[in-house]
């Protein structure tokens, strides 16, 4: 037979373990949640910890132009002598590739994204809106490497057959060889699948424009289209600009696609080339990484690579920093950013 | 139990230490002394709180007016609005005239504001809504006229004011910017801008920077710039919708005057929850009552003899 | 003026456009074609790959493991990459649940000191923001190291692999924790505070009230959040090719059965399809049509599961 302990004693006892039981628990759980802070603190100071001697030896010249390819080849060869390790590496070939595909993106997808993020709010018969909307979510729910499949099974192919004539190919054919696998079809193909994200924050944020003011404008007698380019649209501004800001952040990191449809050559294309400009390949800086994989054993071209892995992850944390900026000061203006972001 | 003053008997705490006997008696009920006279405040002495803004005028005395005056601009015909099977308004035939203030009175959800939405077409951006019956803006069938035309030609001012995130300016030049595809330059803006201010009794208080955020004005200035914004168009008529509930009695007053000068030019339709207001401004009242127009007459014989005895219950404050 | 009222019902309440002028009118057709060439475009992916997979999908592919032929006739199929498209997903949710769980708790439970909320916070977006790819590069960088030797392969002379389905899962989780974090502290922060204040008024603990109130609450919003995560986890290419060794067929180390298989190295679906393309070996697109229809077949359908369960949240968290 348990003892009866006196009662107050014993509610005490309980009441103390149960407070200290809640300590435990609450340290416990920062403590898992501090081990998140702690991966990504550790992620970055690995990252450049390792890459730093590469950027050590090339100084601000890491970033400059320089025949990338051949560049990376001595390194991959460099004797294993850690003194004799070959670093010399310019990346503007690759910084210059990935500006060009996720500029173009984002450029396509915004003006992509608004009309169509007007549309499903203003201009839409409900039963249209009743496809249209979960087809947004499905475009976002693809994996990239179907993405890139189609694209390099099909839409390389036919720019190949349509935009590659035998003149242009000659014309740069000292350089570089046009295969139809090319930086416009990588920003098309990445066009449409940054695009879900601004769609949905667009809408989001065109549904939350109060409705005194688009009754107010609409009761002045503007039509339709001025009232929502004129009022929602301006006061939904902030968060276009969020949602340019994370699909940037979304398109810098793409690398299977890209890798399979823009070309895989480090090759910076020159504007000065007309309309075969657009036709020639590049290789982003996630796309080089992805490839190089298998020679990462080899000390200084790992060193690199990490290299531009960090470049990779210091702007995309920067821009992802600033995209939930974006979306934080969206809440000042009452709008609540809608669900999961891809 | 004593028949007076029970009040002053006290309670007798119960004994401690005593065997239990029937429970104590319940404290006694405080009777309220009612055999006073009521005290009455005396009424303080004139001037003392300084001029009362209504107390000049129970009523403004308008300028007497001749006939030709006053030209209708619109009227319903047996217009009936419906919210999906819900009839919100049966059957009201109203003329509203340029030269005179025609106020709606009448309880909450009587259908005045439905009536006053449908001269606009308004009701139309309600799904599920439709109507039966003509309305005619000088002597056109609104439906034939293409609603952005109308909408121009009859402007509304909400409740709320709701001036745009834009300038003062942009404010008011903002119906003026969007129509047609040709969109004037600031120049040609100016002065229907600084005359539409001026007729709204806002550009005394602007004109040093028309530029200022609209957002940052006070309630008041906030309704007159609304005002303003429709007036800039230059309406044949203007519908206001209890444009003065969200403000204080000093806004008011200075809406209210700008209402009166406003009726020589534009027709008025103004709907207001405050029978006072409707006294003070109203030329014309219509008495709505769970959509039915009960009764429609000039203002001082329906505030003073109404023909109606629903009227006579609402007027004189039974219901409401 | 005719005897009979007409209703005049909004046909289309918001006004007809031909009066608007042409910018206008130009404008609206653009909105019209943004929004039809948006199904259009979708339905043409799904559409097209499902008529390619279709024509080369048999069941024998889905059965039969790949071997390294060079005929294609007798390479056989993909189980092992669904085998392996499985084993991922499950042990990368497994290991980011009770992260995530964690996490959003303390969040938004406890969240003090509020330097330490903010900061985890900002650290949350910066993975959600990271490229999958740099993640890989820095699971493999970390497991490298002798200390996880365990986790997978390692040879003799002391260097690790590093590459094997615990260190890919590993990684695969930090993709979906992020997600799992958002569904959960929107389903905590869903629960109105009146229960939990009931709660504590019985008496309970703060400890207590979590596990045997909140939790039982926000279960939909794990389990959402859990096949949102395990939708990217399962579309996920980068990790995949530099986190799994990119053998063919599933190739374990060691004799435990089960972890021997974790520990080895094998591919996914995705990386099965990357290699049959043109862009990796680029051999069979016959194989990689059919792989790429069954892929995405389950990334949409965890899609669908996703909107069903947030279909049957949403009246719930309005009480």
């Amino acid at each position: 037979m348990a003892a009866l302990t006196h009662p107050i004693r014993s509610a005490l006892r309980g009441a103390r373990q149960g407070a200290a039981g809640d300590r435990r628990v609450e340290l416990a759980l920062g403590a898992v949640a501090s081990t998140v802070l702690l991966l990504c603190a550790g992620m970055v100071v690995f990252v450049v910890l390792k890459a730093w001697p590469s950027f050590e030896a090339n100084g601000l010249g890491w970033f400059a132009s320089a025949s990338t390819d051949e560049q990376l080849g001595e390194i991959f060869k460099s004797p294993s002598n850690p003194d004799q390790y070959v670093y010399e590496f310019g990346a503007w070939a690759l910084i210059w590739g990935t500006l060009l595909t996720s500029g173009l993106a984002v450029v396509i997808g915004v003006v992509f994204a608004v009309f169509t993020a007007v549309f499903i709010v203003e201009f839409a018969p409900s039963k249209v809106n009743r496809v249209l909307v979960p087809t947004v979510r499905l475009l976002a729910a693809v994996p990239s490497v179907v993405y890139g499949l189609i694209g390099i099974l099909v839409l390389v192919p036919l720019a190949a057959e349509v935009l590659v004539t035998t003149e242009r190919k000659e014309s740069v054919a000292y350089f570089v060889q046009l295969t139809g696998a090319c930086w416009l079809v990588a920003a098309v193909i990445l066009s449409i699948m940054i695009v879900p994200i601004m769609i949905s924050i667009t809408v989001d944020a065109l549904r939350a424009v109060p409705r005194s003011w688009t009754e107010g404008a609409a009761a002045l007698g503007v039509n339709r289209w001025r009232v929502i380019t004129t009022i929602s649209v301006r006061a939904a501004r902030p968060a276009i600009i969020a949602g340019m800001i994370l699909a940037s952040a979304r398109a810098l990191g793409e690398a299977i696609m890209l890798s399979m449809v823009a070309g895989s050559a480090a090759w910076a294309p020159n504007p000065l080339d007309g309309f075969t400009f657009f036709l020639e390949p590049v290789r982003p800086l996630a796309s080089t990484v992805v490839e190089s994989a298998e020679g990462l054993s080899v000390e200084p071209f790992g060193q690199t690579i990490y290299a531009i892995a960090a470049v990779l992850l210091v702007s995309s944390a920067f821009l992802s920093w600033a995209g939930w900026f974006a979306k934080r000061s969206m809440r000042r203006y009452g709008i609540e950013p809608g669900g999961a972001t891809q | 139990m004593t028949a007076t003053e029970p009040h002053l008997r006290s309670a007798t705490p119960p004994q401690v230490g005593t065997a239990p006997q029937s429970p104590p008696p319940p404290p006694p009920i405080r009777r309220i002394v009612v055999t006073r006279e009521p005290t009455v405040a005396d009424p303080p002495p004139p001037g003392a709180y300084g001029e009362a803004p209504g107390s000049r005028t129970r009523r403004r005395p308008s300028p007497p007016r001749t006939a030709t005056e006053v030209v209708e601009r619109m009227r319903t015909e047996d217009l009936r609005l419906f919210y999906g099977d819900n009839e919100a308004v049966k059957g009201v035939s109203l003329p509203v005239r340029r030269g005179e203030v025609l106020a709606l009175i009448g309880p909450s959800g009587c259908g005045k504001t439905t009536l006053l939405r449908s001269l606009n077409r308004l009701t139309e951006l309600t799904p599920g809504a439709s109507r039966q019956g003509r309305i005619l803006l000088d002597d056109q069938n609104i439906d034939e006229l293409e609603v952005t035309t109308l909408r121009r030609r009859v402007s509304m001012v909400f409740q709320q004011p709701n001036p745009f995130p834009m300038s003062v300016f942009d404010n008011v030049a903002y119906a003026l910017r969007e129509q047609g595809s040709k969109r004037p330059r600031k120049a040609e803006l100016q002065e229907p801008v600084e005359l539409a201010l001026e007729r709204a009794g806002l550009l005394r208080e602007v004109q040093d920077n028309l530029d200022h955020p609209a957002l940052r004005l006070s309630g008041g200035q906030q309704q007159r710039l609304c005002i303003a914004r429709s007036l800039a168009a230059n309406p044949e008529v203007l519908l206001l919708d209890e444009p003065c509930s969200a403000l204080d009695p000093r806004s008011t007053e200075v809406i209210e005057e700008l209402i009166v000068r406003l009726r020589e030019t534009v027709a008025v339709v103004i709907v207001t929850h405050n029978l006072q207001q409707a006294h003070r401004i109203g030329d014309k009242v219509g008495f709505m009552f769970l959509g039915d127009l009960v009764e429609h007459g000039d203002a001082s014989q329906v505030f003073s003899s109404p023909r109606e005895p629903r009227t006579a219950e609402y007027v004189s404050g039974a219901f409401g | 003026m005719s005897a009979v009222p007409t209703t005049v019902k909004p046909t289309d309440p918001r006004g007809s456009s031909r009066e608007w002028p042409l910018r206008d009118r130009v404008a609206l057709a653009c909105c019209w074609i943004a929004g039809l060439s948006t199904c259009a475009v979708a339905f043409l992916i799904v559409g097209y790959l499902a008529f390619k997979g279709v024509q080369y999908l048999d069941p024998s592919l889905l059965t039969s493991r790949p071997s390294a032929e060079t005929d294609q006739s007798r390479s056989g199929g993909f189980l092992d990459p669904i085998i392996g498209t499985v084993l991922l997903t499950v042990l990368g949710t497994l290991i980011a649940v009770p992260l995530a769980l964690a996490t959003a708790l303390w969040l938004t439970e406890y969240g003090r000191p509020f330097w330490l909320a903010r900061a985890v916070e900002s650290g949350i977006e910066m993975i959600a923001g990271t490229p999958s790819i740099v993640l890989a590069i820095f699971g493999l960088l970390v497991f490298q190291q002798t200390v996880f030797g365990f986790l997978s392969f390692e040879a003799e002379g002391g260097s690790v692999f590093g590459r094997s389905f615990f260190t890919a899962a590993a990684m695969m989780s930090l993709i979906a924790l992020p997600l799992l974090v958002g569904s959960i502290r929107e389903g905590l922060q869903a629960v109105p505070r009146h229960v939990r204040e009931a709660s504590y008024a019985l008496g309970k603990t703060k400890a207590a009230t979590i596990r045997r109130v909140l939790m039982p609450a926000i279960r939909p919003s794990i389990g959402s959040g859990t096949v949102l995560g395990m939708g990217r986890i399962a579309g996920d290419t980068a990790i995949v090719v530099i986190l799994l060794g990119g053998t063919l067929q599933l190739q374990g180390f060691g004799d435990v059965p089960l972890l021997s298989t974790l520990r080895g190295n094998g591919s996914t679906l995705t990386s099965y399809v990357y290699v049959n393309s043109p862009a990796g070996e680029g051999s069979a697109p016959e194989k990689a049509y059919a792989a790429a229809f069954v892929l995405l077949l389950i990334c949409i359908g965890l899609n669908l599961l996703v909107t069903r369960l947030a279909r049957q949240t949403s009246p719930a968290s309005a009480r």
